[in-house]
């Protein structure tokens, strides 16, 4: 056995490669299902947190990320619009990702064109700020002042939905969807301690745990933690996409990494009874 | 029946709300029938031009309350319309040193009005008292740092843990100069103003002096033209500190791009091509640690990390062959520089972080027991 | 004075930032928005520089035939195609149907998400690799990595219902402590850091004139 396990060692890591191209292409092309997902409590805080808006409230939705974590954005983002569409709730879409935009505009054309929401009345993107932190801070002494025009260039004074918004007072909850830096940290330390905004998030997979602390103190009411925490709030929604149909192949690869772990420890065997002797 | 379906009150209903908006605003109040108290205060620590209104709403509250507002000499006049379940107000118009008062009115015709509130002035304050625990501490800490720089100035030495990432990275730099092969300096994806990337600077400051006087060649891509700008500074600089400017080339600091991923790829095709000996990955990192480490280890690099995005710490910590874990990165350029101020500065960081243990402890102990006021006290929101 | 000027700048700017912080009084709050305001305005005059250095760089080496050459023609290429095409398409460089929006879509969109699922594969290798279980804590380690690997997906679930039970439990306790710790020591390294530069004792940039 042992010169096997010893040749493993020096198993090209093209073939692990291969392996989990495989079990993440095979699920998401061929469709097939292993398990239910089960919503967490972080995700049902999130969903809570938009259950509980009135209807005619506003929102401020940060699309603070890029094409870069599309995977893992992208889904929540757009279920988090259904979501507040559904509940007639108003948008106001801001980014701090010079590439986030035409992704934050799709997602608002999607869910408006499938709630029937007027752009303008009841959702804006006001677009990409340089500035990170600053541009948060001078929010909250002035929306408006930050941010004079939507993305189309529409001054905000003749934007509906932009009426009597002067900064985070008239906001009712602040989801940020984030990618990293800046994102749901910063919008935690400039915005919510200062103006105690109820504040939701959805964040990658690898930079959740970052803000674990955040969700324990009660500065964020919920979590949606990568592809995961999408799917578990599609569940909650009750609308499956493409975050639910990934979770297949996640599942795998969660499970393949897990057997690597075994794997690698089992090749390495052989060298550590040598080192005993 | 509604109050205001008498005679008097009608003019306060539906499409007359703006005739009864005039005429109270010339002070020509009906006598109140549902009247309620109404607090009005300055907003503490802020930049003045607020004032804050507070009431107990009536039971069976109208949709709207209109907002009226008086100062010396001039009628009550409408400032905003708001909520009827609201109870209470912000008014962020108010001009500084103004006594005002306020009412409230109901819009519709169920009759309330507010008692005149208590004059108040808005004032701009000198300072944030909510900051006052933050405050306290800093000056802990900054009594601290002067106290054991002063103490250093005059001899004083202390011993420090040794730091296995920190004595490795000359030894990396040795092995670089032994293979006759590069040193690469990767200062993190953030731009300068992360004080992450500020540390990475000093700390390249240290390396760049090293490779210059081992005659390494040292290569530092930069994620952004103002990282760029400082980086550039700082490794001329290190040349010229140990006499070698001779040896220091333009393009040995580049601008890559901003872009995190093409950033990434474009440090490993750096990798992949150039083959350096030793890679050191200091500054604030975010997904692409374990691209760039593991890019790193299949080129047979020595790797030395440090970060403080604890998030990226593990990925670090598998594939690197040391990791600078959170406050240790920060502690780097005064370990390698050996200065004995710099030395002193850490001296009063261990001191203010027994200090936070013991508080911790404390405030547990205290809260366990009933009393929260330690916790309130450094409560920050 | 080349050294000196920028650490007084630096001290100026860092002491009244500190001050700035604590008081919200207009007379000093004004100036500290407008200092934010000047950074800003500051990196973005930087990024003439930083495209200076890209092209004169890359140039240079295309001007020299140096070692892979045809890769930093792919690059002036794409920068200046990049460019040339945004500016032509004026403020509405990102709506639907613009030639800019198309190479968004299919350049920068698709690129970016390749690169940031590449981590998927390294995960896979660094896990076969380099997590060994040599000692009692490594062994912990890796039950932990298993239960969260596990507990966060689906099939956690279908094997046992404790497991994402088991996973949250150790994101809101054991995970939470230990990064606690690790970030409150992260931050007086934070405080003392910007304590050595407002007090000038650290040698941020520029040369010390100690040169032989």
């Amino acid at each position: 056995m042992s010169p096997s396990l010893a040749a493993l060692r020096y198993l090209d890591r093209r073939w692990i490669f291969l392996a989990i191209g495989l079990l993440v292409v095979v699920p998401l092309l061929t469709g097939f299902h292993i398990a239910p997902v089960k919503p967490s409590p972080p995700s049902r805080g999130f969903f809570n947190a938009i259950e509980r808006l009135p209807a005619g409230a506003t929102v401020l939705l940060a699309g603070d990320y890029d094409p870069g974590t599309i995977a893992e954005n992208y889904p929540m983002q757009l279920a988090a619009a259904r979501h507040l569409m559904a509940r007639n709730v108003k948008i106001i879409a801001v980014e701090l990702y010079p590439g986030g935009p035409p992704l934050t505009d799709r997602v608002l054309h999607i869910a408006g064109e499938e709630y029937h929401k007027r752009e303008g009345y009841d959702y804006v993107n006001l677009g990409f700020k340089s500035g990170n932190e600053v541009v948060m801070s001078q929010m909250g002494s002035s929306i408006p002042r930050t941010f004079p025009a939507d993305r189309s260039g529409t001054p905000v004074s003749r934007i509906p939905v932009m009426k009597g918004v002067e900064n985070f007072g008239q906001i009712a909850l602040l989801v940020s969807i984030s990618a990293g830096f800046p994102g749901t940290k910063e919008w935690v330390q400039q915005i919510v301690s200062r103006y105690h905004v109820p504040m939701i998030a959805g964040v990658t997979a690898v930079s959740a745990p970052e803000y674990y602390p955040y969700l324990q103190a009660g500065q964020l009411q919920g979590l949606l933690g990568g592809m995961a925490g999408a799917a578990e709030y599609e569940v909650l929604v009750n609308h499956p996409a493409l975050a639910t149909h990934g979770m297949d192949a996640q599942s795998l690869a969660h499970v393949f990494i897990a057997f690597m772990i075994l794997l690698g420890n089992l090749a390495a065997l052989p060298q550590r009874s040598a080192e005993k002797r | 029946m509604p109050l205001t379906s008498s005679a008097p009150f009608r003019f306060l209903r539906g499409k007359n709300a703006a005739a009864s908006i005039l005429v109270l605003s010339l002070g020509l109040f009906p006598p109140a029938l549902a009247a309620f108290p109404l607090q009005a205060t300055d907003i503490p620590n802020d930049g003045g031009s607020r004032i804050g209104l507070s009431w107990r709403p009536p039971p069976n509250p109208p949709a709207q309350w209109v907002v009226l507002r008086s100062q010396p000499e001039k009628p009550f006049a409408p400032i905003d319309t708001i909520g009827g379940d609201q109870a209470a107000f912000t008014d962020e118009t108010a001009r500084n040193g103004i006594p005002y008062q306020y009412r409230l009115v109901a819009l519709n015709d169920s009759g309330f009005l507010s008692d005149e509130s208590p004059s108040a002035t808005a004032r701009a304050s000198w300072f944030d008292t909510a900051k006052t625990n933050v405050a306290v501490v800093i000056a802990l800490f900054l009594a601290l740092v002067l106290y054991y720089i002063s103490q250093a100035e005059r001899g004083k030495k202390w011993t420090f843990r040794t730091i296995a990432g920190l004595n490795a990275i000359e030894e990396a730099i040795g092995r670089s100069t032994e293979m006759g092969k590069g040193v690469l300096y990767v200062p993190g994806v953030q731009d300068i103003d992360d004080i992450q990337t500020i540390a990475s600077m000093i700390i390249l400051g240290n390396v760049a002096r090293m490779a210059a006087k081992y005659e390494t060649q040292l290569l530092v891509p930069t994620p952004s033209p103002a990282v760029y700008t400082v980086a550039d500074e700082v490794v001329k600089g290190a040349y010229s500190d140990v006499g070698r400017v001779d040896a220091y080339r333009s393009d040995q600091v580049r601008y890559i791009t901003t872009e995190q991923f093409a950033y990434v790829a474009a440090v490993n095709g750096i990798m992949l091509r150039e083959r350096p000996a030793a890679n050191l990955l200091l500054g604030a990192f975010f997904a692409e640690s374990l691209l760039l480490a593991e890019t790193g280890h299949e080129i047979g690099a020595i790797q030395i990390a440090g970060t403080a995005n604890v998030h990226q710490l593990p990925f670090f910590v598998v594939a690197c062959d040391y990791t600078l874990i959170g406050e240790e990165y920060y502690a780097a350029s005064a370990y390698l520089s050996k200065d004995a101020r710099l030395l002193g500065s850490l001296k009063a960081s261990d001191t203010v972080k027994i200090l936070l243990v013991i508080t911790i402890v404390v405030g547990s102990v205290l809260l366990t027991m009933g009393h929260s006021w330690l916790a309130e006290f450094f409560a920050t929101q | 004075m080349k050294r000196e000027i920028p650490r007084l700048i630096s001290m100026a700017a860092g002491i009244f930032v500190l001050i700035g912080f604590f008081v919200p009084h207009p007379a000093i709050r004004t100036t500290y928005d407008d200092l934010q305001q000047w950074v800003i305005i500051v990196v973005a005059f930087t990024y003439v520089l930083g495209m200076a250095n890209i092209m004169r760089i890359n140039l240079k080496q295309i001007g020299a035939r140096s070692k892979d050459w045809p890769y930093k023609v792919a690059l002036v290429a794409g920068v200046v195609i990049t460019m040339a095409v945004g500016f032509s398409e004026g403020t509405k460089y990102l709506d639907d149907g613009t030639r800019f929006s198309w190479i968004y879509n299919t350049f920068y969109s698709a690129m970016s998400a390749t690169m940031f699922s590449l981590l998927a594969f390294f995960i896979a290798s660094a896990a076969f690799r380099a997590f060994r279980v040599r000692t009692v804590e490594a062994l912990l380690l890796a039950v932990a990595a298993f239960i969260l690997m596990l507990g966060r997906v689906p099939i956690g679930n279908a094997i046992h219902p404790v497991l994402p039970q088991a996973a949250e439990w150790l994101m809101n306790i054991p995970q939470n402590a230990a990064k606690r710790g690790i970030l409150m020591g992260a931050a007086l390294g934070v405080m003392a850091t910007g304590f050595r530069i407002i007090l000038g004792i650290e040698r941020t940039y520029g040369s010390e004139g100690e040169g032989t």
